[in-house]
This record gives structure tokens, C-alpha cells and sequence, in this order.
């Protein structure tokens, strides 16, 4: 059985009660007229118009079935039956047992938060796409790691300096801030300043679009951003040799180990 | 033609046939298969493609924990996210299984880190090879973050909901350059004590703590055995669990805020 919604059961006994307190004074002056048209006019509130039609045109089927049921008894064996059989009790007109009532179109009862989206099941579309991903990446590492050894220098010995000593390679843009800075605006000020604002990036930028054309701001301030700490990691790592001095890798070599 | 033709005899591969696909029914309605397999699964009764069994093969798996049954149309497309954040994450478990070969052959002192870096080379079956994929695997890794990153950012893809996964996602790429920078050291040849020399001075400038700060990251007032083992242990146990247990915010954050942002 299902379950009938409160408010939906409390309307139904409503209109419950409601119809069997008018009831006694409909059924009391049908009970007086002929039992024929008595399961049709008091059950059931038809139009009297709707009502009159019906009953004609139920006479005439019915006058039309006897009329061919005398001109040609030996053909229509099965019919007489049929019409000659009692309606059924508590029928609307032509006889349907159902009515439409109305039609409820879905906007109005339902509340459509969210319209539909054009999606794709995961598996294969997604799945595939992340397998062969993983697959070339782990091919390319795998491939560079027969032909390019790791760097294993001598071991580390604290008296002796490398020149030029390098940090690894994300951090020499920040060994670059050095050369033109004191250390603590180079090494502390600066990063943390440009990782707080990364942070901040969301709540700073409040224009809502993810259009390229209507954010020609933040994506020039960022390109800024990120053309500075590349160019700055290319100069460490390239353009930097012993003393840390300017260099032309072409020139001199290359004073960089990964 | 003849031989086989006998009434109640079948060839012999046909019998083959029938005894496999017997018992292979027979495992699949085991109840140890059935406990391992979801109902749905299509390990249960073979995979025909339909969208029903599209949608089980997400559903019944460990990987609904990570995809959601459907995605957008435009969220497949590899020239929208150039797959730079499944990359990151996928390096990282290769940076994993690479990492734990290598920690069977390693000791964090400074006695004896170089030395076994150096047998890794010469006597351990693949061992100069795991070694070179955790090295390359590692530079990726910071890359493909770096570039994720850039990626999300030219896409406003940092933009409500999605301001907090942005910060996730900052925090990451800071403990992604911590994980590959403290690994650095423990090789411990000239290059890893100079490198991480130079690093190390840098945070020494912080203001107030400074040298606090340095003494406690490198448990003492320079690079020696103490540090070796300090940083190892962050290496290969402190930073990768908290960046796990953010990467799982992350990519848990990915799904309630509505999957990948766009399209454009």
C-alpha cells in the first residue's frame, strides 16, 4: 500500500464529509423517480445537457442493435447479447468508468531547482581518458629513467662549498631574489606575500564571469605573476654560474643539477 | 568424420568447454565471490555494455569514492583540464610505490645514506632505475601542480563555490615543493647538503623565529645526521599523510561543489 501524503488525506476526508452532509437531500427526491435514470442522475453529478445526450445516444445504439439483430439474425449471433446486457451500474456517459479531471503540468507542482545538464557516464568516457593519462606518464618517466640517470654527486662534506651552490630548481627563483635583496625580503617577505595573495585570489576577485573576455584584469596579473617567478627560476638555474654571477650557458655551460 | 559422429561421445575440447564454463559458474555463485563482488557487479555475470551496467561498474567499485557515476559532457575533455590534476595525483602514487622500493634500501644516517644510495646503484636490481623514476617522477610532480594551478586559475575556475578548493589546492602545491624538497636532502651528497643549505639559510631570515625556526627544521644549528633523519621521517611519513588527508578534502570538494567548473 502506499502512503497517502498528510495534507492530501486531511483534504480527501474534508471533501468526505462535506459530500455526506449534502447527500441526504440529493438521494431523498431520487429515491421518488423511475430505478432506470436513478443510477445515473443521483450518484454522479453529470450535466443534464451531457446526460440527455448520452441517453440518446444510448436508445439509439440500442434501437440499432435490435434493428440488426431482425434484419440479420443468422450473421450477428454474438450481438444481441452484448447490447441486450445490463450497463454498468455507476457509469459516467458512453459508459467509461473514468473521467479526466484535470492536468497538472509539472512546473506547477514541482519546484525545478536545477535544469537538466548534458552529462556522460564515467565509465568508459572518463576512465579511459585517466587510464591512458596514467599510462603515457608512467611510460615517458619510465623511458627517461633508463636513458637520464639521477645526479649522485661526491659525498656531502661540509667543508667543502660547491661553486656556485644551488637550491633546487623551484626555489631559485627565490635564490635570484637574493642577488637584489636583503634576505628577508627575498627569502621570507616576498614568497610568503605571494602565496597569502594566491590564498586571497578568490575573495579578492569578485567579478563572477570565467569568460576570458571579461577577466582581461586577473589574467594579465597573473600571467605577470607567474612570467615573473619563471623568468626568475630560468636566470637561477641557467644564467647563474660560479659565485653566482651572470653567465651565458652557451659560453660558460651549464652550472644546473636537477 | 566418422570418429566423432557416435552418439553421446562430443570432442573433446567441447567437453573442455562445457567444464570450464561450469566451473566458472560455479565460482561466480560462490558465496566467497559474491561477498567480494557487489551486487551489480560486473564481475557477477560478465559486462555487456548498456548504460545500466556503465553506471554499475562506477557504483559497485571502490572508485565511486573518487567519481560520481556521470560528469558533465564538457569535464571528459582532455584540452579543458589537459588532465593536469588526475596527473598530479596519479605521480603522487607512483612517487609512492617508487618510494617505498627505495626506503627497503636506505638508512637516514650520515654514516650511512650515501653509501646505500650508491649500492642502490650498483647492486640492487633495478634499483638505479626505481631511484631515476622517484627523481623525475618528483620534478614532474611540482610541474604538473604548478601548471594545474595556472590551469584552474585562467579558467576562474577558483570562483564560488569553489574559493575554499582553491585554498586546498594552494596548501597542496605548498606541501607538493615541501615533500620534493625535503626528499633533496637524503641522498646526501654535495648536492642535497649544499641545495638544502641554501634553502635553509633562507627560512633562517624569518622574522623574530628565525633561527628558532631553522634550528627546528634542521635539529640542530647545521645540517648534520640529526637532520638527515628529521627530514626523512617528514619525507616519507609526516608530509605524505597530511597531504593525503588534503588531497581527499580536495577532491571530495570537487564533487559537492558541483564537479569541474565551466565550460568557458
Amino acid at each position: 500500500m502506499t502512503e497517502i501524503p498528510e495534507h492530501l488525506r486531511k483534504r480527501a476526508e474534508e471533501a468526505r464529509a462535506k459530500a455526506a452532509a449534502s447527500a441526504p437531500a440529493d438521494d431523498a427526491p431520487a429515491e421518488s423517480t423511475d430505478s432506470g435514470a436513478a443510477s445515473g442522475e443521483g450518484a454522479s453529478k453529470i450535466p443534464a445537457h451531457l446526460l440527455e445526450r448520452s441517453k440518446a445516444a444510448k436508445a439509439k445504439a440500442e434501437g440499432g442493435a435490435a434493428d440488426a439483430g431482425d434484419a440479420a439474425p443468422a450473421i450477428t449471433t454474438a450481438a444481441p447479447p452484448a447490447a441486450a446486457g445490463p450497463a454498468p451500474t455507476a457509469t459516467g456517459p458512453g459508459g467509461h468508468t473514468q473521467r479526466l479531471l484535470t492536468v497538472v503540468k509539472s512546473g506547477s507542482i514541482q519546484d525545478v531547482k536545477s535544469q537538466p545538464q548534458d552529462k556522460v557516464h564515467v565509465w568508459p568516457h572518463l576512465l579511459v581518458v585517466e587510464f591512458l593519462a596514467a599510462l603515457l606518464i608512467t611510460g615517458f618517466t619510465l623511458i627517461f629513467s633508463i636513458f637520464v640517470n639521477a645526479p649522485l654527486l661526491q659525498l656531502a662534506d661540509p667543508n667543502q662549498t660547491p661553486n656556485p651552490s644551488k637550491a633546487p630548481w623551484y626555489f631559485l627563483g627565490l635564490q635570484e631574489l637574493l642577488t637584489m635583496f636583503h634576505p628577508m625580503v627575498a627569502g621570507v617577505t616576498i614568497p610568503g606575500m605571494g602565496l597569502f595573495l594566491l590564498i586571497l585570489a578568490p575573495y579578492i576577485d569578485k567579478n563572477p564571469s570565467n569568460k576570458p573576455e571579461d577577466r582581461k584584469f586577473a589574467i594579465s596579473l597573473m600571467t605577470i605573476h607567474l612570467m615573473f617567478w619563471a623568468v626568475l627560476v630560468m636566470i637561477g638555474s641557467f644564467f647563474r654560474g660560479p659565485g653566482f654571477n651572470f653567465v651565458f650557458p652557451w659560453n660558460d655551460g651549464l652550472f644546473f643539477e636537477l | 568424420m566418422a570418429t566423432t559422429n557416435q552418439p553421446g561421445k562430443q570432442p573433446l575440447s567441447e567437453k573442455l568447454q562445457q567444464q570450464a564454463s561450469q566451473l566458472s559458474d560455479n565460482i561466480q555463485s560462490s558465496q566467497a565471490w559474491n561477498s567480494i563482488f557487489r551486487p551489480g557487479s560486473i564481475f557477477r555475470k560478465g559486462y555487456t555494455d548498456s548504460p545500466r551496467n556503465r553506471s554499475y561498474v562506477i557504483m559497485n567499485s571502490v572508485l565511486y569514492h573518487l567519481h560520481p557515476v556521470k560528469v558533465k559532457r564538457h569535464a571528459v575533455k582532455v584540452s579543458y583540464t589537459l588532465c593536469l590534476g588526475g596527473l598530479s595525483f596519479f605521480l603522487f602514487i607512483l612517487l609512492t610505490v617508487t618510494g617505498i622500493f627505495l626506503m627497503f634500501f636506505y638508512r637516514p644516517t650520515a654514516a650511512a645514506a650515501w653509501s646505500d644510495i650508491e649500492t642502490l646503484h650498483t647492486s640492487i636490481t633495478f634499483g638505479l632505475l626505481v631511484r631515476n623514476m622517484h627523481r623525475w617522477a618528483a620534478h614532474l610532480m611540482v610541474l604538473s601542480v604548478f601548471l594545474h594551478m595556472a590551469r584552474v586559475f585562467y579558467h576562474g575556475a577558483y570562483k564560488a563555490p569553489r574559493e575554499f578548493n582553491w585554498v586546498i589546492g594552494v596548501i597542496l602545491l605548498t606541501l607538493t615543493l615541501l615533500l620534493s624538497f625535503t626528499g633533496y636532502l637524503l641522498p646526501w651528497d654535495q648536492l642535497a647538503l649544499w641545495a638544502v643549505t641554501v634553502g635553509t639559510n633562507m627560512m633562517g631570515y624569518t622574522p623574530v623565529f628565525g633561527n628558532e625556526v631553522r634550528f627546528v627544521l634542521l635539529g640542530g644549528v647545521e645540517i648534520g645526521s640529526d637532520t638527515l633523519l628529521r627530514w626523512y621521517v617528514l619525507h616519507v611519513l609526516m608530509l605524505p599523510f597530511v597531504i593525503v588527508i588534503f588531497m581527499a578534502i580536495h577532491f571530495w570538494r570537487v564533487r559537492k561543489d558541483g564537479g569541474i567548473s565551466g565550460p568557458l
